[in-house]
């Protein structure tokens, strides 16, 4: 694809990924509605009006070093009462996106996320306690398990779930999806 | 009244209620269920987080599969998150131009295509709106007088896309609490959020938020729920809760479709009660009340 030929799609397509948020953030008049109607900012380091602000700047470090959008439990409430009718959980959505892209996301929240996938990826549906075995695997973290313990002993007690040990290996049911997903990804 | 029925991957496992009693109380309305044989998970709240277009192509492979059955029907979709995904692809497929040949480059890999145009509905709309409060009491054996319940709606199935009630100040499981002969507890936090997956990330910021809905549900004898997220984080928690803010704050979060179906004289295998966590002892004693003198079918 030669650069003077691309539609305006195609533009949009090969911007820089901060570009496109910045973009759809500019209407923002700093009202704060937002973070008002956040049910999480009390344990946010910003609020997600600041958020937007640090991106409308370009503060990139300072955004993705912040604890913001990981506290995001996508309730969608500042998304429906935005008065500039923007985009909000979708872009807190498109910066988690890019913090893992650049290898900076929460190492905790990301790894479950991708555990997760990679779940789907394999059998095609999530067999939930499965996931959580693998997730601990992954995080090698000692103490983690038993922050779910109470949970996981009490959905195997009352036998919603087997405790299985999960398979690691082999070809998956979404392979195919999964590949092309990425080859797209990669050439846009 | 005929839906496609996508129950997802969390009402396999731990809400294998929700599953069982949406399944039974449909039945007893007489509305058919159309499975779809090879569904896969719609990517819950993963997928956006890591991929924009995996987060499109998830759900759209759900949707390709009704597509080619030749059945003119909506989707039926009790699980909140499912409910969200599904349908976040039709409502980008209008504003984002390439996206459409985009799901299906990526869906031709497993030969499927999907041209837009299934309607995806949580199962509270369909509920409220195609069935309604008058054919839920035509159905009603024994009614659940005396009994308190708390309507919880939650987020997704309100917000981004709702259409079917007031996505701040939810009312429509109101009409039906009251079908079933019950009294519905007056609260203001319905629609408020119940931590979702920050349950799993960052357990102490939930907490706070469970707490003040479990603190808030006080005087009622359960709490109604239409989401598996919500059902576990307000089902799971309690003791814990309760212990920080040093008050009993048990209370029984059962499905709506679970209390629906003991109105209608189901038995307890249909609705899979003891499935639930919190099952209060005095809910037990309640219910088992209402059970005298219903005959099976
Ligand atoms: S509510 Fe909208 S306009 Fe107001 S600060 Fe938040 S993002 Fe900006
Ligand atoms: S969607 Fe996220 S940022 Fe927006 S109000 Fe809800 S928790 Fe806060």
């Amino acid at each position: 694809m030669s650069e003077e030929n691309l539609t305006l799609a195609e533009v949009h397509e090969v911007a820089d990924p901060m570009r496109v948020i910045q973009e759809k953030l500019r209407a923002c008049m700093q009202c704060g509605t937002c973070t008002g109607s956040c049910a999480n900012s009390f344990a946010m380091d910003y609020t997600p009006r600041q958020l937007w602000r640090m991106v409308q700047l370009g503060l990139t470090d300072e955004l993705f070093n912040s604890k913001t959008f990981s506290l995001c439990s996508s309730c969608y409430y500042c998304t429906l009462r935005c008065p500039r009718g923007l985009p909000l959980t979708e872009t807190i959505h498109a910066l988690k996106q890019l913090a893992v892209a650049k290898g900076i996301a929460e190492k905790k929240g990301a790894r479950f996320y991708q555990t997760f996938l990679d779940t789907v990826r394999r059998y095609g549906r999530v067999r939930e306690m499965e996931l959580m075995a693998r997730y601990f695997m992954i995080m090698k973290s000692p103490m983690l398990p038993l922050s779910f313990t109470p949970l996981g002993m009490r959905l195997m007690i009352k036998g919603k779930v087997s405790p299985e040990m999960p398979k690691f290996f082999g070809p998956g049911k979404m392979d195919a999806i999964f590949r092309k997903v990425k080859e797209l990804e990669a050439s846009s | 009244m005929k839906y496609f029925y996508y129950s997802g991957c969390s009402l396999e496992g731990t809400a294998l209620e929700y599953n069982i009693s949406t399944q039974a109380v449909m039945q007893a309305l007489g509305i058919e269920l159309i499975e779809l044989e090879d569904w896969t998970c719609c990517g819950a709240s993963a997928a956006e987080t890591l991929s924009e277009l995996l987060s499109m192509v998830l759900p759209a492979r759900n949707l390709a599969l009704a597509a080619r059955m030749d059945q003119d029907c909506d989707f039926l979709i009790p699980c909140s998150a499912c409910y969200l995904n599904l349908r976040k692809v039709d409502e980008h497929l209008g504003s984002d131009e390439g996206l459409l040949e985009k799901i299906n480059e990526v869906l031709n890999e497993e030969e499927l295509s999907y041209q837009g145009g299934i309607k995806s509905r949580h199962l509270l709309d369909v509920l409220a709106t195609d069935i309604g409060p008058e054919m839920i009491k035509a159905k009603v054996k024994r009614e659940l007088s005396g009994l308190r319940i708390a309507p919880y709606y939650g987020c997704q199935a309100l917000r981004p896309y709702g259409g079917y009630d007031d996505p701040e100040q939810p009312s429509c499981m109101e009409p039906l609490i009251e079908a079933l002969g019950a009294e519905v507890h007056p609260w203001r936090m319905g629609a408020k959020c119940c931590g979702a997956g920050l349950m799993t990330t960052k357990k102490e910021v939930a907490i706070e938020l469970t707490s003040a809905l479990l603190k808030a549900a006080k005087g009622a004898d359960c709490i109604a729920t239409v989401c598996p997220m919500c059902q576990m984080n307000l089902d799971s928690y309690q003791k814990q809760v309760s212990k920080t803010g040093g008050e009993n704050l048990s209370i029984s979060v059962l499905y709506l479709p679970q209390l629906i179906g003991m109105a209608f004289g189901l038995g307890e295998e249909d609705l899979k009660l003891g499935l639930n966590m919190a099952y209060t002892d005095s809910l037990k004693a309640k219910l088992a009340e209402y059970r005298v003198g219903i005959t099976h079918q």
